[in-house]
């Protein structure tokens, strides 16, 4: 099959146990792993990692672990966690990483479907969820705990410490020391190499079994793309059982050879980050923000010259900082100006987030403000968002180097061809492309077509450069009755980029003209009202000023002139508005635990507003039901404004 | 339970301890075994801090006899407390604010330390690899303890709830056989305390250390403790395991007035 990665290029490396022997050969005293343990950061060669991964081989042969067995993982990012991935592929296995926040209820499932005999966990905690459910799990047959705290007291046989079962592992190489390179080499890269649930927001979870090939393809990409080498330094935090983190902290690190680092605990990480200063950084957009939020608290409380400069060389940094990233020309003066910014700000700035060395830093999971973006970007670091699933080892697109656009997720990555469907739908093809889901032959005919293309269900377009724009799920996108495409999310979240903007629901799916509600965010909105002196006495009476109204028809009206030069979404220029008297909350059903939309329930529970607002009326009372968290009910009503926004006449570019 | 109490450690005997014409203590005795979580309870003013002062030798009662691994003690100073393996907090958290947690943790160690005073201030000789070796110590408290993420900040700069974590800490740095805790859940909200709880249980349990408590919180000391002994107006009115404790008369009459 010519679909899989190109194996003349990694001379035989064609399985993640090949690469690491390989590493340990060619770079053997080179730092593979580090994890800061009683406050001191401990490092393992490739040298060190490669012997405990053969221990471990065959430690869990010697128990009893066969090719074809799955291995669960939970934990937090561990080292000897990463390893046992390893250790199980190096026998055939397939490691089943698992969010190691989940119920002991949760997990489950996957035990269960995935038929688990082994599983390894990093603590107590976790053992005590495994003895839990142990009853439920009849295949279960043997845990292995990282760390022994706590667990002296337990005397079951079948729990074993994981430096026994390294123990046992080297006696068995011992006496049998052609045993594990005769399994390596029978490891083919079409093999799965491990298997990730999808989080299964719709029904059951399913288990995506991913090759070697598929992985290594992906992380090769990457790797060229990005240009990762193999002095790379990468902190390890997020889910094992996350596509991204295997991606980034497993298949990139084996290919590419570069050192991951594990935090401390979930909250060192801001610290261990500035002590590590990693080369490549992975955070969703929120953590991003949040690092921004702190610097700009920490900057009001300087003094007077300080902040003074700051905000001189971040405007600077806004006019000619991303432009200067990009390699785009810039005049003389600004790249002075920019050249001192960086000496006295930006670079002690990054310095303070831990991020002098960054090469590449990514994002992705949800949408980004493009202010954020362009803030990361113009203060010298090269931000990026990358589109992925689960499905695709997380690699469909990638920004590439001097050709960002913030709202577009970047091009097809090297090896990945992507086409649209009629429907909008985004079709990808590639080496990167799931093997089956686990024992569903039905779903797996269902993703992926006749012709071998996998149906990502998001709906989006190729803009004139060849970027893949992503504007919804392609189950939301409905038609307006003139037939132009109408996608909620895509103008929700261009809105709810206002600070003042919390949450948006839009209409318009065969209907004439888009209309929506808003909710504001009480904090941004409140705050805003002090200063200007309005007073107000809770929330519905906030959300009801005409002050506020009007602040909000602004945003919506920016957005509509926004919208207008867009082709694809010109004719979803909101016409009419309102903003809801209290804030749309799980607790009534109308957003789901998650905080998404519950679009359907909103639209049946709001019927006589979407009316009103398709009618043409100028206002509606509206009396609503609503749950304290106490549990008591109540009821709020309001006579609720309808606005009409501005919008803007289409001028029709020639095709 | 799988833990084993072994012999009585310490013995109090007659114990009664004056301030001039106010009677603290009047003749009270009691013993404490090996690896148990003993509690002192009692009302407001019922001697409690008192009689975990005698222990610690901060007073030295007027009559009475303390054995200490059964040998009589004779008048000791707080710090031979600490040279015996005796540590303890305090109910006003007595940390120094200015210094980091790892630091304040450090000076629980003091009592370990040998090199002289010029070796510490001018790091050299015993002083270097003694510091390492402390600081190795200390980071496993910290492990135990899931402080981690303050090791660097400064103790004045946490809540209240941490900064008797850190109190605790500095005492099981010295690596103590008994710990006297001198209300450790005072203040706290109901989930510091239950975190304070999951620690006095696991440091005896995997240390092995006696515990000696005076706690106001009723749910905690019946859940936790091994033996509970109480005081009303320094005299002791019950000892025992917690069930015979709360149904003795006398302690049901001293917390909940004589109308019931």
């Amino acid at each position: 099959m010519p679909t899989q990665a190109n194996f003349a290029a990694v001379d035989g490396l064609h399985t993640f146990p090949r690469l690491l022997f390989h590493h340990a050969q060619i770079r053997p005293n080179a730092p593979a792993m580090r994890e800061k343990y009683l406050g001191i950061w401990q490092t393992w060669t490739w040298l060190d990692v490669a012997e405990r991964v053969r221990a471990l081989a065959c430690g869990l042969a010697s128990l009893g672990f066969k090719r074809g067995d799955n291995l669960a993982i939970i934990g937090d990012n561990r080292p000897h966690l990463y390893m046992m991935m390893t250790a199980a592929q190096c026998l055939g296995g397939v490691p089943v990483p698992l969010y190691q926040d989940a119920v002991a209820n949760e997990m489950l499932f996957v035990l269960q479907d995935a038929g688990i005999r082994f599983v390894v966990v990093e603590d107590q905690e976790q053992v005590d969820k495994m003895l839990e459910i142990q009853d439920q799990v009849p295949t279960l047959e043997h845990i292995v705990y990282d760390d022994p705290r706590g667990m002296r007291h337990y005397t079951q046989s079948f729990l074993h410490d994981i430096h026994e079962l390294m123990e046992m592992g080297r006696i068995h190489d011992r006496n049998h020391s052609d045993f594990l390179n005769a399994e390596v080499e029978q490891g083919h890269f079409d093999d799965t190499s491990v298997m990730l649930y999808t989080s299964g927001t719709t029904g059951k979870p399913k288990g995506v079994c991913q090759t070697h090939a598929a992985f290594i393809a992906a992380a090769q990409g990457g790797v060229q793309v990005d240009k990762l080498g193999a002095d790379g330094d990468i902190l390890s935090y997020l889910p094992m059982a996350w596509v991204g983190d295997h991606l980034f902290s497993y298949a990139q690190a084996l290919v590419a050879g570069f050192t991951i680092n594990c935090p401390e605990s979930g909250e060192t990480v801001m610290s261990d980050l500035r002590e590590i200063g990693p080369t490549c950084y992975f955070a969703p957009p929120r953590v991003f923000e949040s690092l921004l939020t702190s610097v700009m608290i920490r900057m009001e409380d300087a003094g007077k010259l300080k902040q003074k400069m700051f905000h001189h060389f971040m405007a600077v940094a806004k006019r000619c900082g991303s432009d200067i990233l990009d390699g785009k020309s810039v005049g003389l003066g600004d790249r002075l100006q920019y050249w001192l910014g960086n000496l006295l700000v930006y670079g002690p700035l990054r310095n303070v987030l831990g991020m002098s060395r960054i090469r590449v830093a990514y994002t992705a999971g949800a949408a980004i403000g493009p202010e954020l973006f362009r803030f990361y970007r113009s203060m010298g670091i090269n931000l990026k968002q990358f589109y992925g699933q689960t499905e695709t080892c997380a690699y469909v697109c990638l920004q590439p180097d001097g050709a960002i656009k913030f709202d577009s997720v970047g091009q097809p990555a090297p090896g990945v061809e992507i086409k649209i469907a009629d429907n909008g739908e985004v079709l990808v093809k590639g080496p990167m492309l799931l093997k089956e889901y686990y024992k569903r032959p039905d779903a797996t005919a269902e993703t992926i077509n006749a012709d071998g293309w996998f149906m990502t269900g998001d709906a989006g377009f190729l803009d004139e450069d060849g970027h893949l724009k992503i504007i919804d799920r392609a189950k939301d996108v409905g038609k307006l009755s003139n037939g132009a495409m109408f996608a909620p999310n895509y103008i929700e979240n261009k809105l709810k980029f206002f600070q003042h903007i919390k949450e948006v629901v839009c209409f318009g799916h065969e209907r004439d003209m888009v209309c929506a509600f808003v909710n504001i965010d009480v904090g941004a909105v409140g705050n805003w009202a002090e200063r200007r002196g309005i007073a107000y006495s809770g929330y519905a009476d906030l959300a009801g000023k005409p002050e506020v109204l009007e602040l909000i028809r602004e945003c919506v009206e920016q957005i509509n002139a926004d919208l207008v030069n867009d082709t694809m979404v010109a004719d979803s220029q909101i016409h009419r508005f309102l903003v809801l008297h209290k804030e749309l909350d799980p607790d009534d059903d109308e957003l789901t635990r998650t905080r998404k939309v519950r679009r359907n329930f909103v639209a049946e529970k709001y019927k006589v507003l979407i009316d009103a607002l398709y009618s043409g009326k100028s206002n509606q009372f509206i009396e609503t039901e609503v749950k304290f968290e106490d549990g008591r009910r109540g009821k709020v009503s309001a006579d609720l404004k309808i606005i009409d926004a501005k919008t803007f006449p289409i001028v029709k570019k020639a095709a | 339970m799988s833990k084993k109490i072994g012999d009585v450690i310490l013995d109090l005997q007659n114990i009664s301890l004056r301030f001039g014409g106010v009677k603290a203590l009047t003749d009270i005795s009691f013993n404490v075994r090996q690896h148990e979580i003993r509690a002192i309870i009692g009302p407001n003013g019922a001697g409690k801090s008192s009689m975990l002062n005698v222990i610690n030798g901060v007073y030295h009662p007027q009559e009475g006899k303390i054995f200490w691994h059964g040998q009589e003690r004779k008048r000791m100073e707080p710090h031979m407390a600490a040279q015996q393996n005796i540590a303890r907090t305090f109910q006003n958290i007595a940390l120094f604010k200015g210094m980091s947690v790892l630091d304040n943790i450090m000076t629980g160690r003091i009592t370990k330390m040998k090199a002289n005073f010029i070796e510490h201030a001018l790091w050299f000789g015993r002083a270097k690899n003694e510091e390492l070796e402390h600081r190795k110590k200390v980071e496993e408290v910290i492990d135990f303890l899931e402080i981690q993420h303050i090791r660097k900040t400064p103790v004045g700069r946490l809540p209240y709830g941490l900064q008797k974590r850190v109190e605790l800490g500095r005492a099981l740095a010295a690596e103590p056989s008994m710990l006297l805790l001198d209300e450790p859940m005072a203040g706290m909200n109901v989930e510091e305390k239950q975190d304070m709880c999951r620690f006095i249980l696991d440091v005896n349990d995997q240390f092995g250390t006696t515990i000696v408590l005076i706690e106001h919180d009723m749910g905690v000391v019946m859940d936790i403790s091994d033996r509970v002994v109480v005081l009303d107006y320094g005299k002791k009115i019950g000892d025992g395991v917690p069930e015979e404790v709360k149904n003795n008369e006398d302690v049901i009459k001293a917390y909940l007035g004589a109308g019931h």
